[in-house]
């Protein structure tokens, strides 16, 4: 963990209110773990003051830079979106937990902007010779991200849009419950885990799915975030242990641990 | 640079404000905590608090509320564990106490003034988040004046007194203090507020309101110091949206001997260092 200013080395728009942002640090490059975050200051004006907490996509420790995927959902992400190439913002991480691959199968749900941290896990997942099964649901197939991407690195991919308009038509996690009908016959001792990350209405289904099939599974959580290194409490998240601090104790949390209620 | 506050010898008039700095652990790994005028801990209670639910901070225009609720392991852990931590230091840390009774403030207080780690203790008597106790002291002037009277017979290290904002007129209640024995006054706490979203018709708070901390409430706490300054012979923090030295030069043409920064901590890491730094143009 670190605070340094950091050069802005790419900065792209990749749908109307998603944006991708490559920064250049050696240390975060080098030490950040699939899962992990980075706490940015988007501005040095008092409003917005607190920094806005985003998942690591992506990190190349040999040129010395990490990516970003992120939504504008407000002031502080509006003001990220206009931040321009060669320009410094000072940030503060790798930050949080992250995930662990344990298992031979890793299955991957994400909800929207869940994808982030995501495709960070499925890349060193397929490095580490898993068998990596993507879930990537959206509202439209302009929101659709990385597809091509996770297919080219050689895991399998489905795709469920909202309107239908890309993969299957619903929820993502109804093309999840429908594969794993038929998959979990094919296992064949094997184990698997599930890795999610999206709203938290779709994290609570998934969490139910799996326990239904009796799988591992993994959540990333969200919250507001102040310190985001566990000093301030305040991103408290209600687990069967009491509270947790996702920036801290999480974000990843273990489906079964959280109250979801 | 060097000042010595309630007995307690800093390098540097700039301490770190309770509830932004846990027990110094987490940010030990991100700068030498040895820079530091002091180190006011997270509020301690004699049994652990699991706090209050979630959402618990939210943040306003050149601020943030929060109702943490006081989540801390208790005494216990405190002084098994966050202690011995802060004896790998040499910069004087003083032990923010909290309580529901004045009995549970005493009992904490008995037991810290017994630790050589322990350089003072700061008595909150402002936490605007908690159902029992703490500000309900801090808003009476006779409840003032009882607790510190026994907090001072039961310590052998200097007593802080940290006020609540939330108050007619807080020269009354730093006046009580003064008169129970205080060594000196911290001030201010966070400020009552409240947000509401205005999709959901919710508040954005899981405990409806909280406390105001950060640059919106630094007019408030200069004013509120300097009355406080011009009403006691004890010296007096100033505390409240301190981001830069020349906010807490600010504070001290008011009349504090020294200053706390608190939520700036969550904005830049460095901000204490910062402001140590700069203050030398001044002072």
């Amino acid at each position: 963990m670190i605070q340094e200013n950091c050069r802005i080395v790419d900065h792209s728009q990749l749908a109307p209110r998603y944006f991708k942002i490559v920064f250049s640090s050696d240390h975060i490059a080098k030490t950040a773990r699939p899962g992990q975050f980075v706490n940015i200051r988007v501005s040095n004006e008092l409003t917005p003051l607190l920094r806005r907490p985003l998942s690591i996509h992506q990190s190349d420790p040999e040129k010395g830079t990490f990516t970003l995927l992120y939504e504008t959902i407000g002031y502080g992400t509006e003001l990220l979106s206009k931040k321009l190439v060669g320009s410094e913002l000072n940030i503060l991480g790798p930050l949080g937990n992250g995930f662990e691959v344990v298992n031979d199968i890793a299955l991957l749900v994400a909800g929207g902007m869940g994808i982030a941290p995501l495709g960070f896990l499925a890349r060193e997942a397929i490095k580490s010779k898993k068998d990596v099964y993507c879930f990537i649901g959206a509202k439209n197939e302009g929101l659709v991200l990385c597809e091509e991407g996770l297919k080219s690195l050689g895991a399998k991919v489905t795709v469920a849009t909202e309107d239908g308009s890309r993969g299957e038509k619903g929820l993502v996690t109804h093309s999840l419950e429908k594969f794993l009908k038929d998959f979990r016959l094919t296992i064949d001792g094997k184990r698997l885990t599930i890795y999610a990350c999206g709203p938290r209405p779709m994290l609570k289904a998934v969490a139910a799915i799996a326990a239904q099939n009796n799988f591992e599974c993994r959540v990333s959580m969200e919250a507001y975030l102040a310190c985001g290194i566990g000093a301030c409490k305040g991103c408290a998240v209600d687990t069967i242990e009491g509270y947790r601090m996702v920036c801290k104790d999480g974000p990843v949390f273990d489906a079964k641990g959280i109250k979801w209620e | 640079m060097g000042i010595e506050i309630a007995g307690i010898k800093m390098k540097n008039p700039v301490m770190v404000a309770s509830g932004t700095f846990g027990f110094g652990e987490e940010y030990s790994e991100l700068y030498d905590l040895n820079r530091l005028g002091a180190i006011v801990t997270k509020s301690v209670t004699l049994l652990p608090r699991e706090g209050n639910p979630p959402p618990r901070i939210v943040e306003t225009p050149a601020g943030m509320l929060n109702s943490i609720g006081l989540q801390n392991d208790g005494l216990k852990v405190f002084l098994e564990k966050h202690l011995p931590y802060l004896s790998k230091f040499t910069v004087p840390v003083i032990v923010n106490v909290a309580g529901e009774t004045l009995d549970e403030y005493v009992d904490v207080v008995k037991a810290l003034s017994k630790e050589n780690r322990v350089d003072g203790i700061e008595l909150n008597i402002s936490c605007p988040n908690v159902k029992k106790g703490c500000m309900a002291f801090g808003i009476d002037p006779k409840l003032t004046e009882e607790l510190v009277k026994a907090a001072k017979k039961a310590s052998k290290k200097p007593i802080i007194v940290k006020l609540s904002p939330n108050v007619t007129d807080i020269t009354v209640i730093a006046k009580a203090a003064e008169k129970a024995g205080a060594d000196a006054l911290s001030l201010i706490n966070t400020i009552m507020g409240m947000a509401i979203d205005i999709k959901t018709k919710k508040p954005k708070l899981a405990m409806i309101t909280g406390g105001l901390s950060g640059p919106a409430i630094k007019p408030i706490a200069v004013r509120m110091v300097w009355q406080v300054a011009q009403a006691v012979k004890v010296p007096v923090i100033g505390i409240g949206g301190i981001m830069t030295a020349e906010d807490a030069y600010e504070f001290m043409l008011a009349g504090a001997s020294a200053v706390q920064v608190g939520t700036a901590n969550f904005v830049d890491i460095e901000s204490p260092l910062k402001i140590i730094e700069g203050l030398k143009k001044y002072i």
